[in-house]
């Protein structure tokens, strides 16, 4: 059978979907990416559709599962390189991709669950680096 | 070789004396010809006044389309707008005129009456209509693709999408945002996300005239679209009545930014593109 590879870059796990979804792989793919969380202990999951040229409501809700499941171990998802006409044919469609992040590339992807990860470290600290940011923030807004 | 008077007065005399014949012959060969595209009703009318009008215009002595063809000409007119409108091609709506030598050939009974010349020169007559209507409906067709090359280069014209900043694109829209439009600019932006990498879009519609129901959908349905592929997109260049308007119909733009300028969508984005972001997002969580 056909499985979808989870591989394990820097603090994510980069899944990259290259075949027609199935019921099979999908739940496949659930099993796979579950174990490998718990198991690699990532804060972040991208999933690439850049191969994609269909997402129809099957793949939608398999997006919001696996989002869904990589939530509760506690780790966000970012779907990436999804192509124009996917997105135009999900927007004439109706279908919108509830709770999920996206991006427009896997680099884009890591920058964006990189930034919200840093962002609950903030919280946990309380806000001692406030300052440092702020300076940031400032400096690009002059 | 012109009609001369006396001949054109001998055609209507013809032309009378076969009156219902060659109307009837006429109408069977173009139905042929339509293959009931057109109803029969609809074709008997129109065939029976192009009919009358042409026997009055040879009776009245008259042999040219210009000057007292008058009625003729604008019954002509009046057919090939109606054919063209319809979706026939211009041979099909040619040989509407020209089905009427052959019924008159048939019911005049030329073939037999005249010598074999004369059948023959009938004959090579229509192969070289035929040669001619060939002729004019490729010359039309090659005249339509040049016009439906131009339309769409126009359209190209007409939806650029440029660069502002690093990560950051924006459409100036000019003109009325129809749905072929629409699409077009759709496509151009998300694919220009695409290949740049950007994550903002600036979509301005300074140069838009009126915004209704219809415009305000296309826009939201760019942005939707854009945000499922993990770009944001901000809309400027809302003149004060466009607000009221938007207001006045009660179109929600929701959690989507809108500005009144450029400049304040291009420093919109840079700041979001920035960490202050993050800052933000976290001194509002902080506060709960």
């Amino acid at each position: 059978m056909e499985r979808v590879p989870v591989l394990k870059i820097g603090d994510f796990l980069l899944v990259s979907i290259q075949v027609d979804m199935e019921d099979q792989i999908a739940l496949q793919l659930q099993e796979d990416l579950s174990a490998r969380i718990v198991e690699t202990g990532v804060h972040g999951v991208i999933i690439d559709i850049t191969a994609l040229d269909i997402v129809d409501s099957f793949v939608g809700r398999m997006l919001s599962t696996i989002a869904a499941i990589s939530k509760v171990l506690d780790a966000e998802t970012v779907v990436v390189g999804m192509r124009p006409a996917v997105a135009i044919t999900l927007v004439e469609l109706g279908l919108s991709l509830n709770g999920i992040r996206t991006a427009l590339n896997v680099e884009r992807g890591m920058e964006l669950l990189a930034r919200a990860r840093e962002d609950e470290l903030f919280l946990d600290l309380g806000d001692d680096d406030s300052a440092e940011t702020d300076s940031d923030g400032a400096a690009v807004r002059s | 070789m012109a009609l001369s008077t006396e001949a054109s007065s001998r055609l209507a005399a013809q032309l009378d004396e076969h009156q219902d014949k060659i109307s009837e012959l006429w109408v069977r060969q173009v139905a042929a010809t339509l293959r009931g595209r057109l109803s029969q009703g609809e074709l008997d009318r129109q065939i029976r006044e192009l009919f009358r009008a042409l026997r009055e215009t040879l009776a009245a002595g008259t042999t040219q389309l210009q000057g007292d063809g008058g009625e003729v000409r604008a019954l002509l007119t009046e057919l090939s707008r109606a054919r063209a409108l319809q979706g026939f091609t211009s041979t099909e709506t040619a040989i509407s005129i020209f089905a009427v030598k052959e019924a008159f050939a048939t019911a005049t009974d030329v073939f037999n009456a005249e010598s074999q010349a004369m059948g023959d020169y009938i004959s090579f007559g229509s192969f070289i209509d035929e040669l001619g209507l060939f002729t004019f409906a490729t010359y039309a067709q090659a005249r339509e693709e040049v016009i439906a090359d131009q339309a769409e280069q126009l359209l190209e014209l007409a939806t650029p999408v440029v660069k502002l900043w690093d990560g950051v694109v924006a459409v100036p829209l000019v003109g009325t945002l129809d749905s072929a439009r629409a699409q077009v600019v759709m496509e151009r932006l998300l694919q220009t996300l695409v290949d740049t990498g950007s994550p903002y879009a600036i979509i301005d519609i300074t140069g838009v005239p009126a915004v209704d129901t219809q415009v305000a959908q296309h826009v939201l349905k760019t942005v939707v679209a854009a945000r499922l592929m993990g770009a944001e997109c901000i809309i400027s260049g809302i003149r004060p009545q466009i607000a009221q308007t938007i207001v006045a119909l009660g179109i929600e733009f929701g959690d989507i930014a809108t500005k009144a300028t450029l400049a304040d969508a291009l420093r919109h984005a840079l700041r979001r593109s920035g960490n202050s972001d993050l800052v933000r997002r976290g001194a509002a969580r902080r506060e709960h």
